[in-house]
């Protein structure tokens, strides 16, 4: 059975290749049902291997080539619980994804297709593999399929500073990436990652593991998109055709997380340890993260900027469950990943509808037209007040989960942080859905500070809209019944705290895959939720209604100064967002830096 | 002279990304780009490099002879095909913006501040 | 950011950086003197075990064959990639090749040009050819090959012409080699599942190493990815070549345009 897991990412590279090859022969449905159906076929592999990954961490060594004496002389896929769930997730948004485009694009040859076919599979493989190089080159494969995608819309404006800048921050943190993997190899002359936590179990951590940490975390977090490596993603995430915004929002920015996890857990956990200052450098990242995304996204009125920024917050949040550095967190952090993941790709196509249907995406510009739309609009109002924490929604049961987990870590003020975080986001998209929708609201805000979206070029020319097609409800609904239902499946919290032990079990994991010993895990935590946490989760959706109402309420003098001042208090940060990538690159290097000092700091003492 | 190599290498990450961030031109940007992820393939290189060894092709030398490592040759082959293809899409992506722009100045490629060239 | 703020951020940054980078590669082991477990295993065991007298290509398709995998496909991604974002716009029409300055007197390509570059094309075919097929016995292989056998078709254009080039080199016969080779890599693999026990195993009888049958399926691999490469190369430069010469702009009217805010 473990011989599944290869299917699942050569199918559909075969596919894409086949796709490029008889691309001048082909119709057009012919394509969309290929791809369709290459993505239903990776759903049911992947359900058959997380199936088995259930019994323990499958290990298949590529080629035969079995390790001797400890030595891992192939490529391994070690796929546990997570990994297997994960690759999941993504298959099941692609599926999504691959629906909604049948009839998003009016004209479009095979080469789309054949690229998101390539990043499903690139995805899947990361997400598998247990060889740091094939990390990296499945790191670098859905990076290439991304750049590609993000500059697909070529006709339009903004596509090439978007993906110019894309791929220049993101070149650089795959080489900070190579760079580690290549230290790590110079020191422990192994590739395989259970191998090199092995060797370097035991061992204080000195300068070249510290710096390794160091140029991997911030290579990832490129990626995942922490402040202060964040600002390629609004721009990106503003020009790419909705089907990607979807999967670079609910699956890329965690995937990267999910390496950072990976590695800190499998390579580096036995040599650093669970110290406190590492949590505290984390920790301080990821508040860092949520509280300026949150900031950043309150003040947008490009709908997808504003998605983008909720997703940079969101990306905080997730890093603070990591940073609490134990199996607790990390479930809770995956349950939320998740649902966030669904909800945030559902509201994705909300948007898209909106963009399909009325050729533009900017809040103040698009006032009251969306009435039409009877579906989306509810369904929009629900999904921002699920992502302010409303009990008993998927993304709520998440964020208590790892506030019981901090709580008992003894950093119970990460609380605060989400529901700031919560409050602004929330708050944000329930403003715009009630403008866009219902056409409340004043005609200008003075909290917004970002510059209008641009105007659809040639609106006309798209699919005659008469009704929303069923192709783009249909997705929406079934993405957001998965996000707000992962709260409501009894049973599924356990499962996902089940998986959190394997995961940190470092040891344990070592042996499985170099030995083909099975591991024997403890005592299940037991984080569900009390009656304190469903208080405060309807606490901040109240709070993020009653702050969108704030900023929706007929203009009074003290509310206006009040607009102002919150705008002047964001105006800051706008700048530095800038779009030239010079500037990107400059944050970008002194983020490495800092963080880099910050760990030489507190690991080596 | 142990650190030379790595020390060489530094330095062209350090002239990389000094010429990203201070470019004017963006095929200039691009070849910093490649010549910073240069640096990765002399660091590789210079790890798996063994005193008085030979390549590791048996072809015409009996085996057992003592060879520098292979899997780093393997690596930095990925690594370049990797760079490569990189560096041709920011090319492909420079060339539509110089069509559409007129120019290939980063600082004026920035979204909202740029002008048409046509149309 | 103003240009100083920039430039004194960044030079501040670039300083921490590269000295943790020096710090970092202080502690690998001395220039020289490495002894890696894992290369010195496969330095040992490559040739009796696959038959391959070229350990760096026994490395990349055996071993390590899917590495090697998402690598072909990174070329596959970037090359579709490259062809997507230089398509024919909505403003635009191919024309025949021709000189912008209407009146200009164009020099014919020189005959010595002609006769050196067309000469050399079988030549580098053949050497292509070789260099992919004993990519196991010597160093060489799929990727290295591919590449010059790219570089012939590229010696037609610059001693004949681009619509000579052309012609030798339809787009469909380069899409089709493309994916091909793409897909007969990946194809491979799963004959290893299908025959063997895992993906990428070796299926095929080893033969004596230092004779050209050998190997298993490593040469098998090498003509897969010498094919997509060549496949690969030969579209993007004629994508780019392309832009250059043949893409002429149209102008027409925008109805309802945009107004850029700005």
């Amino acid at each position: 059975m473990a011989d599944l897991a290869p299917l699942a990412v050569a199918i559909p590279l075969i596919a894409a290749a086949a796709l490029v090859g008889v691309a001048r022969v082909v119709p057009r449905r012919v394509v969309d049902v290929m791809a369709l159906g290459t993505s239903i076929a990776c759903v049911v592999l992947c359900a058959l291997v997380l199936d088995d990954a259930s019994g323990g961490t499958i290990v298949h060594w590529f080629g035969g080539w079995e390790p001797r004496n400890g030595v891992a002389v192939g490529i391994s896929f070690a796929i546990d619980q997570v990994g297997a769930g994960f690759a999941l997730f993504v298959a099941v948004l692609f599926v999504a994804a691959f629906v909604f485009c049948w009839r998003y694009f009016v004209v479009i040859g095979p080469v789309f297709h054949a690229l998101m076919l390539v990043f499903l599979a690139a995805m899947l493989g990361f997400s598998y593999t247990g060889d740091l190089f094939n990390l990296f080159v499945f790191f670098e494969l859905l990076s290439v399929a991304a750049y590609a995608l993000v500059a697909y819309d070529i006709e339009e404006e903004g596509p090439l500073q978007g993906a110019l800048n894309f791929a220049v921050t993101n070149t650089i943190g795959a080489f900070l990436i190579l760079t580690g993997i290549a230290l790590l190899y110079g020191r422990t002359g192994a590739l395989n990652m259970a191998q090199i936590g092995e060797t370097l179990a035991g061992e204080p951590a000195d300068g070249l593991v510290v710096v390794a940490f160091t140029l991997m975390a911030v290579g990832f977090f490129v990626k995942a998109a922490v402040v202060p490596f964040h600002f390629w993603l609004a721009d990106a995430y503003s020009v790419a055709p909705t089907p990607v915004c979807l999967l670079l929002s609910a699956a890329m920015s965690e995937l990267g997380l999910y390496a950072f996890a990976r590695v800190y857990w499998t390579v580096f956990s036995g040599a650093l340890g669970g110290d406190e200052a590492l949590e505290a450098v984390l920790l301080g990242a990821g508040t860092l993260t949520a509280l300026v995304g949150a900031v950043m996204c309150f003040g947008q009125r490009h709908l997808k900027r504003m998605l983008a920024f909720a997703t940079v917050s969101h990306v905080g949040l997730f890093l603070i469950g990591i940073a609490l550095l134990d199996a607790g967190g990390f479930a809770g952090t995956t349950l939320f990943v998740v649902a966030d993941g669904f909800v945030k790709a559902a509201l994705f196509v909300c948007v898209g509808t909106v963009q399909h249907m009325l050729g533009g995406v900017d809040e103040l510009r698009l006032y009251g037209r969306a009435r039409m739309l009877r579906i989306t609009g509810p369904l929009m109002a629900l999904l921002a007040l699920a992502l302010a924490s409303l009990p008993p929604f998927g993304p709520w049961l998440g964020k208590a989960v790892i506030d019981q987990a901090a709580r008992d870590a003894g950093a119970g003020w990460v609380a605060a942080v989400f529901v700031v975080a919560s409050i602004l986001t929330g708050a944000a998209l329930l403003r715009a859905t009630a403008r866009v929708f219902a056409g409340i609201g004043p005609h200008d805000d003075p909290s917004i500070v970002d510059a209008p979206a641009p105007e659809e070029v040639d609106a006309e020319l798209r699919y005659p809209h008469r009704r929303v097609p069923r192709t783009m409800t249909i997705p929406a609904l079934a993405l957001a019944a998965a996000g707000l239902g992962v709260g409501l499946v009894p049973g599924l919290r356990a499962s996902f705290e089940g998986a959190g032990q394997p995961f940190v079990d470092r040891a344990g994991y070592a042996a499985t895959v170099l030995h083909g010993q099975a591991a024997r895990h403890g005592e299940a935590l037991s984080l569900a939720p009390g009656p304190a946490e469903v208080l405060l989760g309807f606490a901040t959706a109240a709070c993020a209604c009653g702050l969108a109402y704030l900023a929706l309420a007929p203009p009074r003098p003290r509310l206006h100064r009040l607009g102002l001042a919150t705008g002047r208090a964001i105006a800051w940060l706008r700048p530095l967002h800038s779009g030239y990538v010079g500037d990107y690159v400059t944050w970008l290097v002194a983020g490495a830096a800092v963080l880099g000092g910050l760990f030489a700091v507190t690991l080596t003492s | 002279m142990s650190f030379l190599p790595y020390a060489v290498a530094v330095w062209i990450v350090g002239v990389g990304l000094y010429g990203i961030v201070t470019s004017r031109d963006l095929v200039h940007l691009v070849i910093c780009l490649s010549v910073m992820q240069s640096a990765s393939y002399l660091v590789l290189l210079s790890i798996g490099y063994v005193k008085d060894a030979s390549a590791p092709v048996f072809a015409d030398v009996p085996l057992g002879t003592r060879a520098v490592d292979p899997v780093v040759q393997a690596l930095t082959l990925t690594d370049v095909v990797v760079g490569t293809t990189v560096t041709a899409l920011l090319l492909a992506l420079s060339v539509q913006a110089h069509k559409r722009y007129g120019t290939l100045d980063p600082r004026r490629l920035r979204p909202g501040r740029a002008t048409r060239r046509h149309g | 950011m103003s240009d100083r703020v920039r430039l004194t951020v960044f030079g501040v940054s670039l300083a921490g950086l590269l000295a943790l980078l020096v710090w970092g590669l202080a502690g690998l082991p001395d220039f020289g003197d490495f002894q890696g477990a894992y290369g010195q295993l496969l330095n040992r065991v490559a040739v009796p075990e696959r038959s391959t007298t070229d350990v760096v290509t026994a490395v990349n398709f055996d071993y390590r064959g899917f590495d090697t995998l998402g690598e072909e496909f990174i070329l596959f991604a970037a090359v579709i990639g490259v062809a997507s974002i230089l398509r024919t716009l909505r403003g635009e029409r191919i024309r025949r090749p021709d000189d912008d300055a209407a009146g200009r007197h164009v020099p014919e390509t020189s005959l010595l040009v002609r006769v050196t570059g067309l000469g050399l094309v079988a030549p580098t075919i053949l050497v292509g050819i070789y260099i992919v097929a004993h990519g196991h016995q010597t160093p060489g292989g799929g990727f290295q090959g591919g590449v010059i056998l790219a570089t012939a078709l590229l010696l037609i254009y610059l001693s004949a012409d681009y619509m000579t080039m052309r012609a030798v080199g339809p787009t469909w016969l380069i899409e089709l080699a493309e994916g091909l080779g793409a897909a007969g890599f990946a194809l491979i693999g799963v004959g290893g599942l299908v025959f063997g026990s895992a993906f990428f195993e070796n299926f095929l009888g080893k033969g004596t190493p230092g004779e050209l049958p050998s190997a298993g399926t490593i040469p098998l691999s090498n003509t897969a990815v010498g094919l997509a490469v060549t496949g690969g190369f030969v579209f993007m430069l004629s994508e780019f070549l392309q832009q250059a010469l043949t893409h002429r702009r149209v102008h027409h009217h925008r109805r309802g345009g945009a107004r850029r805010a700005s």
